[in-house]
């Protein structure tokens, strides 16, 4: 295949009105299985897991704790790349990729940090440390407010979409510092228990739950981005449509 | 029964959590389940106006 086609099929694929057929087929699915994976989830990790030896019930905010964390990294990554994208191929599906991805991203870390301060409280002593792991995850809080801010600050979707990047991109040297944070500063928070050399260091009876609810939040995040850059691609046509009749009269 | 709803007596540090996780999920879908409608709807209306208006 030569450079050409392969740069021709993907900016097929980055067709809006290709993404608008294509997510008309994936929403009702994607829609079904976030909702049957989360029950799954929810019921599992409610009803059908054992207390912790040491931390006792509270080990069940692991199961809500442990993906929101995840998935606030999660969708700044997916933000990320789209951003670069953007950047680099000028490509306004990209940077409407980006823009929908952000407040699910910032929802995701707000409760991740709140259903650590209440994990915290009753295993640490305390709902706040401001240990490098907590500091580091509060600071994605407020550049994913920050991103999202810049966006409704700037008018002109092109001028936006390239500020935004530039700041989207500077930001991603956080999430290295999220995720090694536990081994490169002392801290209250556990390291990794999943992510790890030598595999999971968690019994199977918690590692299907929250996995579960892994998925669960993935496939629900999917769902709601094909959704939230439908949005977005009718709000641009519909600017543009605006711009064309005031031309036009 | 009353002993699922105690929590092992965390009770009130682990269902904060899950409202919390429930609210913020059904949230997020609202808004943007009702934001994509609106979008839609317009999109339609203003394509419908520049079609009546074209003939």
């Amino acid at each position: 295949m030569t450079a050409l086609s392969l740069s021709a099929r993907l900016t097929a694929l980055a067709n809006p009105k290709r993404f608008l057929d294509i997510s008309t087929v994936l929403l009702p699915w994607t829609a079904g299985a976030s909702v049957l994976l989360l029950a799954a989830g929810f019921y599992m990790a409610l009803f059908a897991t054992p207390p912790d030896y040491q931390q006792g019930e509270t080990v069940k905010i692991m199961f809500v704790h442990v993906p929101a964390a995840w998935m606030g990294m999660f969708v700044y990554a997916v933000m990320a790349g789209a951003s670069f994208t953007g950047l680099v191929f000028k490509h306004p599906l990209a940077d409407m990729s980006a823009k929908a991805a952000a407040p699910l991203g910032a929802a995701f870390t707000a409760l991740a940090l709140f259903t650590g301060a209440l994990w915290g409280k009753p295993m640490w002593g305390t709902y706040w440390v401001w240990d490098a792991r907590l500091t580091s995850e509060l600071i994605l809080l407020f550049i994913y407010l920050g991103y999202i801010a810049l966006w409704d600050s700037i008018e002109d979707p092109v001028r936006a979409a390239k500020a935004t990047a530039v700041l989207a991109l500077v930001g991603a040297v956080n999430l290295p510092i999220i995720h090694f944070s536990v081994d490169w500063w002392n801290t209250l928070h556990q390291p990794a228990s999943l992510l790890r050399e030598g595999g999971p260091a968690i019994h199977p009876a918690f590692l299907w739950p929250l996995l579960t609810m892994a998925v669960g939040y993935n496939v629900l995040f999917v769902w709601l981005w094909l959704l939230r850059v439908r949005t977005e691609i009718f709000r641009r046509r519909a600017r543009s449509l605006m711009l064309a009749q005031g031309a036009g009269q | 029964m009353s002993a699922f709803f105690d929590m092992g007596g965390y009770a009130a540090f682990v269902w904060p959590c899950y409202a919390a996780s429930v609210m913020v999920i059904g949230l997020m879908t609202a808004f943007s389940i009702s934001s994509h409608a609106r979008a839609r709807a317009e999109i339609r209306r203003l394509e419908e106006q520049a079609k009546g208006g074209r003939s």
